[in-house]
């Protein structure tokens, strides 16, 4: 009891929401972070699953090779992408940590957006290709709009998996959140170490919440009713 | 001395000190140099040490001691107590640190900033461990602050006090608790009244506080004042001239009844290698030995040459 009341001391201080070391800055920092990370994962994955998704060619294949980001661990991720970093002058924390979550967000994007595709009904995609739609007609207008739920369930994954896993920055002198995890263990203020854990999974839960509600928005008016 | 090192480390250690154990008898009895008595060199387990162990070994081999060495045994949790049961006979040691091993309560010293201050509290604490400190060096391993060559000379940066006036325009890096802990950033507030612009949480003299000063994400970084980084990155090592870190000067350690054995050429010739080790003369080896990789061996032979301290 003695540890909760000191974790609502500590978020409850006014010096730890001011400043650039405060609260508010630490989560704008969170933000930011998942979301470049994420956003070069779009990038990255989104072509690719798209274009096998419409072709339907060697789908499992490409699935199976984003599934080996999620086995890398993110920490050795971590480590490698600080030496690239260095290399290449982009300096410490934000790069770095960009390079270990990039990996562990692509899998259910490219999964999710694959799927997506593949699954909306052939029978659709073929009157429109005898209605005179072209290929890319057809992926903009019917498959991306059907799949869009789906695939955003695949970017809602990859989001809370970056928010929780971001955390890992402060250990390459990143800022966001897991600055209160990394300093609260090295100053043995443990109030503080869990005033950041309850941050972050606030946070993660927050974003779990809002592409909920996305997903739920972008549902195509004519399937809403089945759902 | 601040380093942690692993497992294996300790393992090797434990094997090394049990092997010592069965050899010791027929060590002293083998001895045929009479007036020579043999010498275990012991070291902790990291490059100054193993340097400083081979600086101490070579000068008693080229005047007639036989020496065996026992080197990288483990932190000082091991070394310690192989020195005061005779595992080992000598080492090379840090007066503060050393002191507040020793004497952990401060009942009988406690470290202070002062060397010869500090060097007389250990003798008195190592008293009745039968072990003796001999003359401390001008080297240390202890927290400094460096700034880089050029915000040295754009700033004209010498010595910490120099930062007082305008510690508001920079940044100061080093491990997370470095804000909160006497001889980091409250330290520096306190004893030489320099507030500074921001702290930049990093790591405990390791690879992100260099590379932070090197790509000035930081304009202060905490660094050990022995770290090779600061010969090999050109880094200025700012004087601590309001004396605010503990005196951990490099000094050997020696057991009593190896000195009773002794004519007193050990000791002297012990004393003759601190009298010589300054913080740059030691930096200079380090950094041959972390950064360009040479054989300590080497480096040690070397250095005692260029002293002429061996011929």
């Amino acid at each position: 009891m003695r540890a909760l009341g000191d974790l609502v001391r500590w978020l409850t201080d006014p010096v730890n929401w001011q400043g650039s070391h405060g609260i508010p800055v630490r989560v704008l920092e969170h933000i930011e972070l998942s979301a470049i990370s994420v956003l070069v994962a779009l990038l990255i994955a989104m072509p690719v699953a798209l274009y096998l998704g419409h072709t339907g060619r060697a789908g499992f294949v490409a699935i199976n090779v984003a599934n080996v980001g999620r086995a890398l661990p993110s920490l050795a991720l971590l480590a490698f992408g600080l030496v690239i970093a260095i290399s290449l002058g982009l300096g410490l924390g934000f790069w770095p940590t960009v390079f270990a979550l990039v990996p562990l967000a692509i899998p259910p994007i490219l999964t999710n957006s694959y799927v997506a595709i593949r699954e909306v009904d052939r029978d659709i995609v073929e009157a429109a290709r005898g209605m005179g739609l072209s290929e890319g007609q057809i992926l903009r207008a019917i498959e991306v709009p059907l799949g869009l739920p789906l695939m955003l369930a695949g970017i809602r994954t990859a989001a809370v998996n970056v928010v929780a896993t971001a955390t890992l920055g402060a250990l390459v002198a990143g800022g966001a959140l897991g600055r209160f995890i990394v300093d609260g263990l090295a100053l043995q203020e443990y109030d503080q170490l869990m005033a950041g854990a309850l941050l972050v999974a606030l946070l993660a839960v927050a974003t779990e919440v809002s592409f909920a509600a996305l997903e739920r928005a972008t549902v195509p008016a004519g399937m809403r009713a089945i759902g | 001395m601040k380093r942690g090192r692993t497992l294996i480390a300790a393992l090797v250690a434990v094997a090394v000190v049990a092997s010592a154990c069965g050899g010791a008898g027929s060590g002293t009895t083998g001895g045929t140099a009479a007036t020579r008595p043999d010498v275990i060199v012991g070291s902790t387990n990291f490059y100054e040490q193993i340097t400083l162990g081979e600086l101490y070994s070579q000068i008693l081999e080229a005047n007639g001691y036989k020496v065996t060495r026992k080197f990288n045994l483990g932190n000082r949790e091991i070394v310690e107590p192989a020195i005061e049961s005779g595992q080992i006979d000598v080492d090379a040691e840090y007066l503060a640190t050393l002191l507040a091993f020793v004497d952990k309560d401060g009942k009988i010293a406690k470290p202070t900033t002062d060397p010869k201050e500090t060097q007389t509290g250990l003798q008195k604490a190592l008293d009745p461990k039968s072990l003796t400190v001999l003359d401390y060096a001008q080297a240390t391993d202890q927290n400094g602050f460096v700034v880089t060559q050029a915000t040295a000379s754009s700033k004209n940066l010498k010595k910490l006090s120099d930062l007082a006036p305008i510690g508001n325009t920079l940044v100061l890096g080093g491990p997370p608790e470095c804000p909160t802990r006497p001889f980091c950033q409250l330290g520096l507030k306190n004893t030489y009244g320099i507030t500074f612009k921001d702290f930049k949480p990093l790591d405990t003299g390791g690879p992100l506080t260099i590379t932070a000063l090197e790509g000035k994400q930081i304009d202060v970084g905490l660094l050990f004042t022995s770290d090779p980084s600061i010969v090999a990155k050109s880094f200025v090592l700012l004087d601590d001239d309001k004396h605010l870190q503990l005196a951990d000067n490099i000094a050997p350690v020696v057991r009593n009844a190896l000195l009773q054995k002794d004519d007193g050429t050990l000791k002297r010739l012990l004393n003759s290698i601190s009298a010589k080790l300054s913080q740059a003369e030691l930096n200079d080896m380090n950094k041959q030995v972390a950064v360009d990789k040479a054989d300590s061996k080497v480096v040690a032979a070397a250095w005692l040459k260029k002293q002429g301290l061996i011929k």
